[in-house]
């Protein structure tokens, strides 16, 4: 058996049997890694010696019996999140030279699980895009077909996953960049509530949406590491300190006590209709398993985009300001005075789609234009959390598909950003409303590409979250299948 | 045509807490450039701010001492703009929600009071500071020094209710006196820790609509402010009298020539882009937050005024002075607990002590002579040992070398001579010298009388009790 193939909970069981040892397991990925990584390019950098030294320790905690849920396993981390010694770039050539101080709390915390870092995934600049195609340092491939996107902006990390380069992986996600990716891949992904994960140490691009998540092979991954990601930070004031439950425990077979919304505002024209039939199948299936499901309306979906695109590029624009050339990274030959330094700097070490919501968002924060434009987009983002919160006084979770098509080929959308914008239609509004979501997959078209299942509930009901999808995982055979390539 | 100036202004106070505002770094004066740094306040990528508690209970503390409203709900907010000295390309400061609204500061013009209104207090962070000259260092570049960001300010914005120059400095000498007071800020206007900028406007009298505004910076003292406005004001008139119009422009005061000049060009009108941060929560200090700082809020310079004149029986004028810091009103309450003679105290704070330390441009804090001291010369002078002058003298030495005054008293023998034989024996041989002069004096020319008392005092080396020499040398005068 391929080692590199396993879950978490199964990695962990043998390595707790002494089947084989950390050290081993980690250089099969590392050897797996050697192997596709010139096909699916999930990787920005690859950590070898680090991973093994802390394999070297992890099996030194397994033999002084100490081992715990994640020790020893191998991960491969977003490069998003700051990485204490290791260069952290955001997929971006202005941060290319960039070696933080410092890890971020979910690092940190993952270490202390004993986890160890492969290596960090590629990802589309700073988080913007659903292709992984913005990357400064080349696109990554989709494992079920190497022509196809493996989703954005998170696309290393699933990528990653779905071709056995690791165990599991930590994506970001600020409108679908965990669920659309874990959709294209054929992957699971969570996207936790805002303010469940810290965010300290996680570059930011859209500080009021952006959360940390799990990608991984299956659901029971996904509890197993939001068990050590949640949590209050007191270097985060929006981290929420609130307690956190053993996500494991909601893992039940049974959906008897979960109602399901089921919203029209998601099964909209332009759908893929290989991808609807896929979710109204899973809807059957939820059904059979006990699940109710209600009709519910979420009447200001349509407005999800347009606000999410005012408010992640305003937020991103004051965010992005800070790679200036003066303190840290890529800095221009030319900087013959200051202005010409910024000007020439940022322009040569920002790609296109980063530049474009700067502009984008510097627009909608201007004197007068701030009213019509963010203010309002802020004021349509309350009533978009309303419809969610009217929504589940009727329902505990509700499911929709995670993208409106599966993924599409490579270089197909990067000259029509609106398009591309499009594929996170389903996945932005839990961002506005800060709710959590899932994806797993739920089929494979007929060009054997994954399809997704989206699966939201209310504000820190992940555990509802992760019981549906837990339930629908275990009666279905969609998260065993294997990419060939 | 008589004009009046309209003049607002903005002043950003430097808090007097341990670390910065979203970080623990230390807020520490002087140390080599960049140490006091962290991640955080460098803005590194993926920091987040963390707010310091002790900087919103500062700001409450002012915002009631300035008689505001203090919000139950408000917001920090970023203000975008790229600056070297500014790491993070925005500064976090408030904008739509300040934490403390509508307030006001009565000041004190010659007897009357003119009550100036607050618009707001609100919490920001402070930028780093550019250096373009360094010794030794490569030239050609210019160096950031990142030890100030995240210093916290308080900026205190007035209504515009000022009208010249002089009621300006005096706002703000008030208002440094408060904040003092308060412990928040140390109002030190050279080290910048109070800095003063002003909107500044001119219209004909009796007109109701403001004239275009300048906006007048880099004013590092009170004479400065009011030298500036001063010459402002002027600068406004005669540009309008002449036919002109004034511009909307930021103005730097240059304190060498003592005149403002255009910044035009060196900046440009900038749109800051406010927008809440999304890296903090809104700040909802609890009613009985509020009213816990409310009961702890000093004695106020104001209060504290009232209660010297009413409790001390003292001339306003005197608690006005003594009030002024709250350092110097502890000393003086120090004095007069140990020498229960307030007015007397008072006389010498003011004539005495203040004299010495203006000489040397020092505070009262460092005054070298403590209350305990002072109150003990008093004690020496009410016996009797020395005279007022002879006290004066020994005041000064006290100052300079900080001993005790019975010590230099004992030293340089200044005892005063009180004992009447002794005393005689001087007035006899001063008189035995100056057979005129006695002549004089019974001959009705009194005036005499006070060259015996100089001379029996050049005898004493100043030494002889003023009044047994009156005595003595009247009884022998006579007869």
């Amino acid at each position: 058996m391929d080692l590199s193939t396993l879950t978490i909970h199964e990695a962990h069981e043998r390595l707790k049997n002494r089947d084989f040892s950390a050290g081993e397991l980690t250089q099969t990925l590392l050897k797996r890694i050697e192997e596709v990584e010139p096909k699916v390019k999930a990787y920005i950098i690859v950590t070898s010696e680090k991973a093994l030294k802390e394999a070297e320790q992890a099996d030194m905690i397994i033999a002084a019996g100490k081992i715990a849920p994640l020790t020893g396993i191998p991960l491969a981390i977003k490069d998003v999140l700051c990485t204490e010694g290791i260069t952290t770039t955001c997929g971006s050539k202005i941060l290319s030279n960039f070696v933080p101080v410092y890890d971020a709390t979910v690092v940190r915390n993952l270490k202390r699980a004993g986890a160890i870092t492969l290596g960090k995934a590629n990802m589309d600049e700073f988080a913007m895009g659903s292709s992984t195609e913005n990357s400064s340092f080349g696109h990554s491939h989709n494992p079920w077909d190497l022509s196809a996107i493996p989703g954005g902006s998170s696309g290393g990390s699933a990528a990653a996953v779905a071709a056995d380069e690791c165990i599991a992986s930590l994506g970001t996600d600020t409108g679908g960049s965990i669920r659309q990716p874990a959709s294209c891949c054929g992957v699971v992904g969570l996207k936790p509530t805002y303010g469940r994960v810290s965010r300290f140490g996680l570059i930011a691009f859209g500080s009021s949406l952006d959360q940390v998540g799990p990608l991984t092979k299956d659901v029971r991954d996904a509890a197993l590491l939001m068990n050590v990601l949640a949590g209050y930070d007191p270097q985060d004031s929006t981290s929420v300190n609130k307690e956190v439950p053993d996500y494991t425990t909601f893992l039940k077979p049974d959906l008897k006590e979960i109602t399901i919304g089921v919203a029209r505002e998601y099964f909209i024209e332009g759908i893929d209709p290989e991808v609807e039939k896929a979710v109204r199948e899973a809807l059957n299936v939820l059904q059979s398993l006990g699940a109710k499901t209600v009709d519910i309306a979420l009447p200001h979906t349509e407005y999800a985009l347009p606000v999410y695109y005012l408010i992640a590029p305003a937020e991103a624009s004051s965010n992005l300001a800070r790679y200036d050339g003066v303190k840290y990274g890529f800095r221009t030959e030319k900087d013959e005075n200051l202005t010409a330094m910024y000007k020439k700097t940022r322009s040569e070490g920002f790609g296109a789609e980063v530049k474009r919501r700067i502009m984008l968002g510097t627009y909608a924060l201007s004197a007068g234009y701030y009213d019509a434009y963010y203010g309002k987009a802020s004021q349509v983002r309350t009533l978009i959390r309303r419809d969610f919160e009217e929504a589940f006084k009727k329902c505990d979770v509700i499911v929709t598909p995670t993208t409106p098509t599966p993924a599409f080929k490579i270089g197909e959308k990067v000259d029509d950003p609106l398009q591309m914008y499009l594929s996170d239609i389903f996945t932005i509004p839990a961002n506005l409303a800060g709710n959590p979501g899932i994806s797993v997959p739920c089929g494979l078209t007929g060009n054997g590409l994954p399809i997704g299942l989206q699966v939201i509930s209310g504000p820190f009901e992940e555990g509802k979250v992760l019981q549906t999808a837990f339930a629908y995982e275990q009666n279905t055979e969609w998260h065993v299948k294997k990419p060939k390539f | 045509m008589e004009y009046e100036a309209i003049i607002g202004l903005e002043v950003h106070a430097q808090l007097l807490t341990k670390s910065k505002i979203f970080c623990s770094c230390t807020t520490q004066f002087g140390a080599s450039p960049n140490t006091n740094t962290c991640p955080v306040c460098l803005g590194m990528p993926g920091v987040l701010p963390v707010l310091n508690k002790k900087v919103v209970e500062c700001a409450i503390k002012t915002g009631l001492a300035l008689k505001c409203e203090v919000a139950p709900y408000s917001v920090f907010a970023r203000k975008n703009y790229f600056y070297p000295d500014l790491p993070k390309g925005y500064q976090i400061s408030q904008y739509e929600h300040p934490l403390a609204k509508n307030g006001y500061l009565d000041i004190e013009l010659e007897g009357t009071v003119k009550r100036i209104g607050i618009t707001r207090v609100h919490m920001e962070e402070d930028a780093g500071k550019l250096m373009h000259e360094i010794e030794g260092a490569v030239t050609g570049y210019s160096y950031v020094d990142f030890n100030r960001t995240g210093v916290p300010l308080l900026e205190i914005v007035s209504e515009p209710d000022i009208r010249s120059g002089e009621e300006a400095s005096i706002y703000l000498q008030t208002l440094r006196s408060i904040l003092r007071y308060l412990e928040v800020c140390d109002g030190n206007m050279e080290e910048g820790s109070l800095r003063c900028d002003a909107n500044i406007s001119v219209r004909p009298k009796g007109q109701k609509e403001f004239g275009t505004r300048a906006e007048l910076k880099n004013m590092n003292s009170f004479k400065f402010v009011r030298m500036a406005l001063d010459y402002e004001i002027e600068r406004q008139i005669e540009v309008l009298e002449e036919g002109g119009t004034i511009l909307q422009e930021a103005r730097l005061f240059d304190s060498k020539q003592g005149i403002t000049i255009s910044m035009r060009g060196k900046e440009e009108a900038h749109d800051y882009r406010y927008f809440p941060d999304p890296d903090l929560v809104p700040i909802e200090p609890g009613k009985d937050w509020v009213e816990e700082i409310k009961a702890a809020l000093p004695e106020l310079p104001q209060q504290k005024k009232e209660r010297f004149t009413r409790d001390y029986s003292l001339p306003e004028y005197d608690s006005r002075i003594l009030s002024t810091s709250k350092a110097l009103a502890d000393y003086f309450e120090e004095c007069v607990r140990l020498f229960p003679q307030p007015k007397a105290v008072s006389n010498w704070i003011m004539s005495e002590l203040l004299r010495l330390l203006k000489k040397d441009n020092r505070e009262i804090e460092e005054c070298p002579v403590s209350p305990q001291q002072l109150a003990a010369l008093f004690h020496v002078m009410d016996k009797g040992t020395i005279s007022g002058k002879i006290a004066k003298q020994v005041f000064e030495e006290m100052y300079e070398t900080g001993s005790s005054a019975e010590d230099i008293v004992r030293k340089k023998g200044l005892t005063q001579v009180s004992d009447g034989a002794e005393i005689e024996t001087i007035i006899a041989k001063v008189l035995a010298a100056n057979p005129d002069g006695v002549e004089k004096y019974r001959n009705g020319n009194t005036k005499v009388f006070g060259f015996f008392v100089g001379e029996v005092m050049k005898e004493t080396k100043g030494k002889a009790n003023p009044k047994i020499v009156n005595q003595i040398l009247q009884e022998k005068l006579k007869t």
